[in-house]
């Protein structure tokens, strides 16, 4: 904490370390502390527990109670309505299943916008609030590790929490003696949807939260970012519906993450999207979603590293 | 009642830096799709009501609303600064009206007015759509700007909360559950909306008018004087 210089590295650079107890010549204030010089478990060891804190963190595992209470609930939120389709579905016998891997995900996008929104901060406003960043980078990770670390343990935070649900409705699906090709096939396409979703919309929180040190604040501009432009372009691909303008929909599309995930799958991943037209996209709106997910997980993330060269606000 | 300094502070506190970013964000971006909207489909009813009610009402007066109401007490609780304030000989029940006539004035200037504008620039208020939705998002601004600052002297996650309580409560139960409905302030103000509306207009609510008001009245003087209760035995707490 305090701007002296440590005494190891002003030594080491002219005498070998003075045994303990005695003054290093060079040295402004020794009191005597014996040096570690045993074994150092590394950059890559930090790394994998800033990761495993990070994510144990987003559900408030070793933290207070109190802070497991809302990603506990949200994850409850999340995956009781699949408890509950899986349990129509066995009660009535049903052929397949109510709703599909993916739409299931994609129509829980409140919750999982105010999980993100509530997480994302807790990831990493608290660190710039508290001027702990500049303890990490004290120790031999670098920027890039605690970028990746972060981004890594989010996007994990939200594929757990999507795919809970998922796992859910596939051993509902296999209880109910659904066909298991077609119940494997379609819960593994699901896994690739939930991992995109969770890469796409962990950037964005990310880079939305790393702006800012005051928590509540941070979580109302997630919000305004993922959630809000989802519900706004589903009303203009409404009014755009209402009005017989079906080619637009698939462009509008463009205009929140969301709608961009749930495109993709409806294209790539043999889902049904939630358009209102329930039309396929072509393949031109096709590629630019790919690309504008690419450009965006790229994005945010460059802007993440670019965000950590200063360590303050 | 009223503290001319708790004001100018807490206007600061909101409207300074970012924070006004997101709140001229949201209005900024319903006017662009209000002119995107009437460009592409020309003035029509019912786009407009579907607009101004899907994402007006539902989307935007609660999110500002949110970030206002809280934002008016909660960070200077979340660091600790709260105390100086409440160091002052000032009543903590006029630290809480100031406040709160502060949320309420910002609300109503970010939601109601661009409502109102948005309104016109969609259909020139035809059928008093643009009036009736202006005077329902005013009226829901004063009741959530009291809902959210109490939340915000009750809580440390008052915004994670209040925006459950907006997204969640009154989109995804209500559109399950019909009751919640009833439970809602956006129905609550709609009812008033209903009321200014011509009748050919077909606003919906699921109050009637004296419900919805007394409903209003009962959330906006309960809430408030609850808050004043809060500070008066408020702890400062660490961060857990």
């Amino acid at each position: 904490m305090s701007p002296e210089p440590h005494p190891t590295t002003s030594m080491s650079k002219t005498a070998p370390p003075a045994p303990p107890g005695q003054r290093g010549e060079d040295v402004i204030h020794n009191i005597g502390y014996r040096n570690y010089d045993g074994p150092r478990l590394g950059r890559g060891y930090a790394r994998t527990s800033l990761f495993d804190q990070s994510l144990r963190g987003a559900y408030g595992l070793g933290r207070s109670a109190k802070s497991k209470v809302l990603p506990m609930i949200l994850f409850a939120v999340m995956c009781v309505p699949a408890a509950i389709v899986v349990a129509v579905a066995i009660f009535t016998e049903a052929k397949q299943m109510p709703v599909d891997y993916n739409s299931y995900v994609l129509r829980m996008q409140p919750v999982i916008g105010i999980y993100i929104a509530a997480m994302a901060p807790q990831a990493v406003s608290l660190d710039l609030r508290f001027r702990v960043v500049p303890l990490y980078f004290s120790r031999p990770i670098e920027r890039s590790d605690y970028v990746g670390a972060k981004y890594a343990a989010l996007s994990a935070a939200i594929f757990i929490f999507t795919a809970a649900s998922v796992v859910i409705l596939y051993v509902g699906a296999l209880l109910a003696k659904l066909d298991f090709g077609d119940q494997t096939k379609g819960f593994a396409l699901g896994l690739a949807c939930c991992a995109i979703f969770s890469l796409l919309h962990a950037g964005i929180g990310l880079a939305v939260a790393a702006a800012t040190p005051r928590r509540g604040f941070g979580v109302a501009a997630i919000i305004a970012v993922l959630t809000i432009p989802y519900m706004l372009v589903g009303t203009v691909q409404g009014i755009a519906f209402s009005q017989d303008n079906t080619k637009i929909i698939g462009w509008l599309g463009l205009g929140s993450p969301g709608t961009l995930v749930d495109g993709l799958q409806s294209k790539f991943l043999d889902g049904q999207s939630d358009f209102p037209s329930g039309q396929a996209l072509t393949s031109m709106q096709a590629s630019l979603y790919v690309l504008l997910i690419v450009v965006l997980i790229a994005g945010t993330y460059g802007l993440l590293l670019r965000r950590y060269r200063k360590a303050g606000l | 009642m009223y503290n001319h300094t708790v004001a100018r502070l807490t206007y600061k506190g909101l409207l300074g830096r970012r924070r006004a970013l997101l709140l001229c964000a949201l209005p900024l971006l319903l006017l662009v799709v209000a002119v995107a909207v009437r460009g592409l489909t020309g003035a029509d009813d019912e786009v407009a009501k579907g607009l101004l009610g899907s994402f007006a009402m539902a989307t935007m007066v609660p999110l500002i609303g949110v970030v206002a109401g809280t934002g008016a007490i909660g960070p200077e609780i979340d660091d600790g600064s709260v105390v100086y304030l409440l160091a002052k000989p000032l009543k903590r029940s006029s630290i809480i009206v100031t406040k709160l006539l502060v949320a309420i004035g910002v609300t109503v200037a970010f939601s109601a007015i661009p409502t109102l504008l948005a309104g016109y620039i969609l259909n020139g208020n035809s059928q008093q759509i643009a009036v009736a939705y202006a005077v329902g998002a005013a009226v829901a601004s004063v009741a959530y700007s009291a809902l959210f600052l109490l939340l915000g002297t009750i809580s440390r996650h008052a915004v994670v909360i209040g925006l459950v309580y907006a997204l969640i409560w009154e989109a995804l139960v209500g559109s399950i559950v019909p009751g919640a409905r009833d439970l809602s302030v956006q129905q609550w103000a709609l009812s008033l909306a209903q009321k200014v509306g011509d009748s050919g207009a077909g606003i919906t609510s699921e109050v009637g008018v004296p419900t919805g008001v007394t409903l209003l009245l009962v959330v906006t003087l309960g809430g408030t004087w609850y808050a004043v209760r809060k500070l008066r035995t408020l702890k400062l707490a660490g961060e857990e």
